[in-house]
């Protein structure tokens, strides 16, 4: 199987009951009503709050599409589903999505606890090494029980080193060494590992800004990237863990996980409007293998349960 | 934010809202939407919430609207009353089975904090004299094993492991042997993180299940769980019949609305929360605190739970009846001041009143010391001048005014001015309140 259908596949099979039912419903109104009504929009506006888009941003797309409606005199309902589609589309393509990639790269994972942060890290471990990169990890959670051994496995699984010291140290001064023997070994890609940290804990974000600045004053030649892991099932919150993450060490992508279950993951629209956040891959599964690059289009398109 | 502006919407629609006996149709509709965009921005799945609205926009219609309270606010307390009846009134905590060990079964997504959490439950149930074992079946994710024997040892609490090469159905059968030799009188069974729709992780679920017939089968959810939360606690509840539910990471400042979601599909209890990253950081669920959470309008509750608590209706009834006699007293003034006293703080009191812009607050700065003051000089006059303010144009009686309240004359003279002002305020709302008690808050104190 192809790597694309593989990822096909995988959303589909992650389709819920339900979202059937919620499609089948509106293919049905498209079907029956020969007129563009309310009760299609209820049903469009329905799908898109399942889907976690939030009121806000379900309210402006729906208005949106209102508009583009009457404006290009829409008059086939079967017409309404495929221009909402585009609207969602073009504000997650907005600006460049393909990941911008160059060599030696430091990659920052950072995110709230049990978002598979080290999971992400391993895939991208793996992805990285069978292009040929030389890849290091640093194992940067030192507060959460078995987390270095837990990268420690999937570096060993993978070959590639890792960078560690006991439970309980300074995180700082984990990824300060692992900066050091990434210049000393000449790694093309250094992966740092982060503990779980909620948002609102001013002490944990505090933690990662210094984190966040030596590594900006230790390694300013290399190609930073800062990535923040959302779990697909997060509801409005993620918002809120965007705008602080953000503001704590700047982040330049998210990393949207575990979307082969029936979490839809909306919320990344909300976040690409109001914080201009691009998404750069997504998690469809526990496989080392198991990590694609975002395409808006299959994400829009697996939103509606319509994927071919 | 979000919530400053729900809050602000809110407040318009009491605006609109007011001195009605009666809610009718209108009212509650308008009022609704509010409530249902609060809880669709906490989370609560669109279904739940569509069912909620219209059960208890039903039970809103036509109800009285109490003395103290406007028609929003009304709409509003029953919303609670009926977002904590949703949520359980009781707290409710372990089974345990007669015939030891009592086994509880984890069971969740990945991430949600089930190995976090059997640390934290051992930690609370050995707390409480039992002797917990700590029995790890997540043979998949790497380190999963190590996680839950680090975390028992930081405890103190025995754990049960056979390695990730062994059948976790036979890990957790052999772990509830090993209690009973040992005199382990709980099982926490620590499992995988499983996707609902997984059916052969599933299945293992169930032959776990059936191997031990554990007591508890618990439903771990992240409190920042969005609308999927009804998919994944339907899968699981069908499949395992769980006996309640624990709510992760609620230190968070998610509005937790999974929690009603959750509660809404399955009918099971939220039995525990994990409030923090220490192992401590446990606590039994409470139903009422998490409605107003979800329901995010905190500040409207307490103000509905002070005014019914506080405000003497009697006293009020009698006061309207007076203001619109226009024999407002100094007495009337000082009763006045001790049931807002009796609230709390004015300065919050005032914050909390749906519809009081809080720019508009500023310049009225009520200084809860300067009531005091105000008390003092009122009592340190003489019957007669309480009920004929007029008397106190007189200077030697404002001197001993402000001698016997150990104040000075001019502010004797201010606090003349105030109730002067206020008695003009009563002359003007008793024109606007021809029908008296009618779902207003007779609490005239914007003295300048």
């Amino acid at each position: 199987m192809s790597k694309e259908k593989k990822f096909f596949s995988k959303l589909l099979s992650g389709l819920s009951k339900t979202r059937y039912t919620v499609t089948s419903r509106v293919e049905e109104l498209l079907k029956l009503s020969g007129s563009i009504n309310d009760e299609l929009y209820d049903e469009l506006e329905e799908i898109l709050i399942t889907s976690d888009l939030g009121v806000k941003s379900t309210t402006e797309i729906i208005d949106k599409l209102k508009s583009k409606v009457k404006e290009e005199k829409i008059n086939n309902p079967s017409e309404v589903k495929d221009v909402l589609k585009g609207i969602i589309c073009d504000i997650l393509e907005e600006s460049e999505n393909k990941p911008y990639v160059k060599f030696p790269m430091i990659i920052l994972v950072v995110g709230v606890n049990g978002v598979g942060k080290t999971t992400t890290i391993g895939k991208l471990a793996s992805k990285f090494k069978n292009e040929g990169k030389k890849v290091l990890l640093a194992a940067g959670d030192t507060f959460r029980a078995a987390a270095i051994d837990q990268l420690s496995i999937w570096g060993n699984d993978i070959g590639v080193d890792v960078i560690k010291q006991h439970e309980g140290s300074d995180p700082a001064a984990v990824i300060y060494d692992a900066m050091q023997a990434a210049k000393s070994r000449k790694v093309d890609v250094l992966i740092c590992d982060t503990a779980g940290r909620l948002h609102n804990k001013k002490n944990l974000m505090d933690e990662l800004k210094k984190i966040n600045r030596i590594i900006e004053r230790e390694y300013p030649d290399s190609f930073k990237e800062t990535l923040l892991v959302l779990d697909a099932a997060t509801g409005q919150n993620a918002v809120n863990q965007a705008r602080e993450f953000k503001e704590a060490c700047d982040i330049t992508g998210i990393v949207l996980t575990k979307l082969d279950g029936t979490a839809k993951g909306g919320i990344v629209v909300a976040i690409k409007e109001e914080l201009g956040m691009p998404i750069k891959y997504i998690g469809v599964g526990e496989g080392i293998d198991d990590l694609q690059e975002f395409d808006p289009s299959s994400f829009v398109e697996a939103l509606f349960g319509d994927v071919k | 934010m979000a919530f400053e502006s729900l809050t602000n919407k809110l407040q318009e629609t009491f605006k609109k809202l007011k001195g009605k006996g009666k809610l009718n149709e209108k009212d509650v509709k308008s009022a609704m939407r509010e409530v249902k965009l609060a809880l669709l921005e906490a989370d609560v799945n669109y279904k739940v919430v569509k069912e909620f609205v219209s059960k208890v926009s039903e039970r809103a219609i036509g109800s009285e609207v109490m003395e103290s309270l406007t028609p929003g606010q009304q709409v509003i307390k029953i919303v609670n009353e009926e977002l904590v009846s949703l949520m359980g009134n009781d707290e409710s905590g372990i089974n345990f089975s007669k015939t030891p060990p009592t086994k509880i079964l984890l069971v969740g997504l990945q991430g949600a904090g089930k190995t976090t959490m059997a640390g934290k439950l051992g930690q609370y149930l050995s707390k409480q004299g039992k002797k917990p074992l700590l029995a790890a079946c997540d043979v998949y994710r790497p380190a999963a094993i190590k996680q839950l024997q680090v975390v028992a040892s930081q405890l103190k609490l025995p754990s049960f492991t056979m390695g990730d090469k062994n059948d976790p159905v036979d890990i957790a059968r052999a772990s509830v042997s090993y209690a009973v030799k040992n005199n382990n009188d709980v099982v926490i069974i620590d499992t995988a993180g499983r996707l609902q729709i997984d059916q052969d992780m599933m299945n293992e679920i169930v032959n776990i299940k059936d191997a031990v017939e554990p007591e508890e089968i618990l439903l771990v959810v992240d409190s920042m769980t969005g609308q999927d939360a009804v998919n994944v606690a339907e899968a699981f509840n069908e499949k395992l019949d769980i006996t309640g539910v624990i709510l992760t990471k609620l230190d968070g400042d998610s509005r937790g609305g999974a929690a009603l979601s959750v509660r809404s599909v399955t009918g099971k209890p939220i039995k525990f929360a994990g409030v923090g990253e220490k192992l401590t950081d446990i606590e039994v669920f409470h139903p009422d605190r998490m409605a107003s959470r979800i329901l995010g309008m905190g500040d409207v509750l307490s103000l509905i739970e002070k005014a019914q608590e506080t405000i003497d209706e009697k006293k009020a009834l009698e006061l309207s009846k007076k203001m619109i006699k226009q024999e407002f007293t100094f007495d009337d003034f000082l009763d006045q001041m001790n049931q807002v006293k009796k609230m709390g703080s004015l300065n919050d009191l005032m914050a909390m009143i749906p519809g009081i812009d809080k720019s508009m607050l500023k310049d009225v700065k009520i200084d809860d010391k300067e009531i005091a003051h105000i008390e003092a000089i009122i009592k340190s006059m003489t019957k007669e001048e309480r009920k004929n303010p007029l008397l106190l144009k007189n200077g030697s009686r404002k001197k001993r005014i402000a001698l016997g309240s150990g104040t000075k004359i001019q502010e004797v003279n201010k606090v003349i001015k105030q109730f002067e002002e206020g008695q003009k305020m009563m002359k003007q709302f008793s024109g606007m309140m021809k029908k008296p008690g009618k779902g207003k808050l007779k609490l005239p104190f914007s003295w300048k």
